[in-house]
């Protein structure tokens, strides 16, 4: 079969899915008496009509850049890691270490060490699926999604038992010293004299996790490790034939994978909420599947995936407030976008390339 | 081997109209023209080969005929009657049985499970195989294809296997024969036998439709042949008044040299000396029994054995994918068979290029471009990294434009990924960033195989120039053709086991077919 040409695989295929996505939303709003044109309008102005609006979008987009640069490296390797909650759960146990038991003359250095911190933590919370699917067989989408439970009640235990201050009610750590804080969207754009919202949640973290979509994008295809790591993915019996090592390359996957996930803890512990709280990943692990799916795995892809459903967090989250649509609805949207550009790719593209194969005949 | 017996007298003159007639069949994949207004007649009792490169659209034909596609413009007649044929079943109840290269059967089922699956009537079982067992000692006996019909298929050997795929055409009442490169693997013995049979079936007034691309084949035991070309049907022959020199110059569009041009070898000291290599497989069982040969510089061993025997065991070994024990030596030092320092690396970095027999499961990234293909394996050359982090794309891809260009691969388009080249310009992207390396040693399994004739005779001459520059090769096929052009020494493989070294100037198929099969000549029994 005529494959179909790659700008159409990577734009025009993903675009129809979310608007199939969309059109049966708007049937599902229609179907619980509300009106789908002013869901809509709530949603995109909520979300990009103004720049609060867009402050929310980018943040959320953020961290989802983050873990979906987690799990797309790891898909490049052929490891479906499903982790990425967990590793940025103890990411951000790593962050509020670093930030709490040590003093940080400038939130520069500060910053420096909780990207490390947020790395060494989410890499090790990879690092034993890893280590038991090269060496033992175990199945890393298994053993990933225990260490998703394992991290979220080891937080639990360290923020009730060991890091909340005592007196404190809120199982929760003490609030990092106010000038670790990182800068804001508002503050980087007013140093450029560019207006933007104050109090929205967008921070310094934007400018990592689009560092870190460059430097993936570099691993993936300029290094050596790259290399290895796709080849890898791709077959791993030509792998063994070229003398890649299957554990080697498993571990190296990993690692990179969690450090990613952890990342995302600079975004919201560092970034945000300024402490650790329970629950801090949030479900972005998650949602990083669907943004990898959805971006194809590449960095740029991953990029724009988020932003989408930065979007619809936010304009979710608008949604919820102005027109009085449960919450569960908006899960339902995001999940049927996920179903679309995700489960369901080859319902759009056989169609899409159909329609290719036509227009060639065409003419 | 003695193919000539069984061969095509002509075909008894039928009144009848064709058992086949395709009129005008076209098909098209995309903007791939696979089948392009073949027209061809069958005649009724007759063995019809159909020869062609890879690609040629002989499989395309097939489907179309079998009723896995449908054609875009064209008509099958069966027995003269305009016969349209949307699936499978109606191929089937048009009389078309279809024995594939890779056999569709349940492996944990006995024989006769096999053969009544899908032809089941009525609900219960027992019945239907009673009728099946009835059948099946018929036609075992009328047509010379015994087998057990409480077998499990996986224990079967691969020719009974073969003959459960053709009784089980035959329990459907096929009246026509399609065989797609039957031989592949048999050993020239039961490609005898099959041959046989098929003759058997022919004298009963079946018809047989023989896609092969061995000429050899085609001209012992046709009567007609047609030739494809790039979707077209170029000629047909009586096999009679035609020559495999003919027959391979319609296929390729050009005159072809089918014999390799060689001189004598001038071997020099041992390069890779073998000692009782054992090697054992994941369920732990003994693929390669103690096998012990010495490769010198300048000469081809030549590795014979039909398919299966251990000689792919012996190439993952060698190159280093695949535990063993026992002892091997390159140049006089040791190579490490099972620790750390036994992998693809350290045997590239010990001079051991490998051109393995599957080259699009092993050989190749499908999915990487020619010019990644071509860093494959040897990522780890300085001359391919810009730092120590950081590899020199650019770097690779020139030298894959020289790759491309020098070993005549087409299109020499770097950045065209390795599946969509054709099989010989993917085995020549393989070739070219092994045989460049100028090894010591040259591991290549089965370098042909699914190879256009075009491309088979640059590759041998390449293999020959690696060899005349003084190289040793271990060369494994399971072509008897190729490895007695080729190899300056031959040692036959069977269960594991080096039957025997014969010199192939004083050796003949029979000889080498007799090793393949386990018997040693001369010896009262075999050794399996």
């Amino acid at each position: 079969m005529q494959p179909l040409p790659k700008w159409a695989d990577a734009t025009l295929v993903p675009l129809l899915s979310i608007l199939i996505a969309f059109a049966i939303s708007g049937v599902v709003i229609l179907a619980i008496g509300k009106d789908p044109v002013e869901a809509t309008k709530v949603m995109v102005t909520g979300a990009l009509g103004s720049t609060y609006g867009w402050g929310y979008t980018l943040y959320y987009a953020t961290s989802f850049t983050f873990t979906g640069l987690a799990v797309a490296v790891a898909f490049h390797a052929g490891l479906f890691n499903i982790g990425g909650e967990g590793q940025a759960t103890l990411g951000g146990l790593g962050v509020a270490l670093v930030l709490l038991h040590m003093a940080w003359p400038h939130w520069s250095l500060a910053l420096l060490a909780a990207m490390a911190g947020a790395m060494a933590f989410g890499a090790a919370w990879a690092l034993l699926p890893a280590w038991l699917q090269a060496r033992r067989g175990s199945h890393i989408v298994i053993t990933t999604i225990m260490f998703n439970f394992i991290a979220a009640a080891l937080l639990n235990y360290i923020l009730v038992n060991v890091l909340r201050p005592t007196g404190q009610m809120d199982p929760a750590t003490a609030r990092f010293a106010a000038d670790l804080a990182l800068p804001k969207l508002h503050e980087m754009l007013g140093w450029l004299g560019i207006p933007f919202a104050r109090r929205t949640p967008a921070n310094l973290g934007l400018v990592v996790a689009l560092a870190a979509a460059v430097l993936v994008w570099g691993l993936l295809w300029h290094t050596r490790l790259g290399f290895q790591l796709r080849a890898f993915g791709k077959s791993e019996p030509a792998a063994r034939y070229a003398g890649i090592s299957p554990v080697r390359v498993t571990l190296y996957a990993m690692l990179i994978s969690g450090a990613l996930a952890g990342l995302m803890a600079v975004n919201t512990v560092m970034g945000e909420q300024q402490r650790l709280v329970m629950n801090a990943a949030g479900g972005a692990g998650f949602i990083g599947i669907a943004v990898a799916l959805m971006g194809r795995s590449h960095p740029l892809g991953v990029v724009l995936a988020a932003l989408l459903f930065g979007f619809l967090y936010q304009g979710g989250a608008e949604m919820a407030i102005w027109m009085q649509i449960p919450r569960e609805l908006i899960v339902v949207i995001q999940a049927l976008v996920i179903l679309f550009t995700g489960a369901l790719d080859n319902m759009v593209r056989m169609p899409v390339a159909w329609a290719f194969r036509l227009l060639r005949g065409g003419r | 081997m003695d193919l000539a017996v069984i061969g095509g007298g002509p075909a008894a003159a039928a009144p009848r109209p064709p058992a086949i007639e395709l009129r005008g069949i076209s098909k098209a994949f995309g903007s791939v023209q696979a089948n392009r207004n073949i027209s061809i007649r069958v005649e009724r009792g007759t063995i019809h080969g159909i020869v062609g490169e890879n690609g040629a659209g002989k499989s395309t034909l097939m489907s179309i005929l079998y009723g896995f596609y449908r054609a875009d413009a064209g008509e099958i007649l069966i027995d003269g009657r305009p016969t349209p044929i949307p699936d499978s079943q109606a191929a089937i109840r048009a009389g078309i049985g279809m024995v594939f290269q890779h056999f569709k059967l349940v492996e944990n089922f006995t024989v006769l499970e096999n053969i009544v699956l899908g032809a089941e009537e009525g609900h219960l079982l027992a019945p239907s195989l009673a009728k099946a067992r009835r059948a099946l000692t018929a036609l075992a006996h009328d047509h010379e294809l015994q087998v057990d019909p409480d077998a499990v298929v996986e224990e079967l050997s691969v020719g009974h296997q073969q003959r459960v795929e053709i009784l089980k055409a035959l329990y459907r009442k096929a009246e026509i024969l399609i065989l797609d490169e039957p031989t592949g693997v048999l050993t020239p013995a039961e490609a005898d036998h099959l041959f046989r049979i098929l003759a058997n079936l022919r004298a009963e007034g079946k018809t047989i439709i023989l896609i092969t691309h061995k000429l050899r084949e085609i001209m012992a035991a046709t009567d007609r042949v047609s030739v494809m070309r790039r979707g077209e049907m170029v000629a047909t022959r009586r096999t009679a008044e035609t020559s495999p020199e003919e027959l391979a110059e319609l296929m390729v569009g050009r005159k072809v040299l089918l014999q390799v041009e060689k001189g004598p070898a001038r071997p020099g000291p041992a390069v890779l000396e073998v000692e009782n290599l054992r090697v054992r497989d994941t369920r732990g069982v003994e693929r390669l029994k103690g096998v012990s040969f010495t490769v010198r510089a300048g000469e081809i061993l030549g590795i014979a054995g039909v398919a299966g025997n251990g000689q792919s065991e012996l190439l993952e070994v060698l190159g280093g994918f695949a535990a063993g024990q026992g002892r091997v030596r390159l140049n006089g030092v040791a190579l490490d068979l099972t620790g750390r320092r036994s992998d693809g690396q350290t045997r590239r970095a010990a001079g051991i290029a490998h051109v393995p027999e599957d080259r699009q499961r092993l050989g190749l990234i499908m999915d990487f471009a020619a010019w990644e293909n071509i860093a494959f394996g040897y990522h780890h050359d300085p001359a391919y990294q810009r730092n120590r982090l950081v590899m020199d794309n650019a770097a690779v891809l020139a030298a894959t434009r020289g790759k491309l260009a020098r070993f005549d691969v087409r299109p020499p388009d770097p950045w065209l990924a390795a599946r969509n080249f054709s099989g010989g310009n993917q085995q020549k992207l393989v070739l070219a960033r092994e045989i460049e390396r100028d090894p010591e040693l040259l591991l290549v399994g089965q370098p042909t195989r699914g190879v256009d004739i075009g491309a088979v005779e640059f590759i041998h001459r390449r293999l020959i120039a690696l060899r005349d520059a003084g190289r040793a090769i271990l060369l494994v096929s399971v072509e008897l053709d190729e490895i007695l052009g080729l190899a300056d020494r031959i040692a036959v493989m069977f269960d594991g086991r080096i039957m025997g070294e014969r010199d192939p100037a004083e050796t003949d198929e029979r000889e080498l077919g007799l090793l393949m099969a386990g018997v040693v000549p001369g010896a009262r029994n075999g050794a399996a």
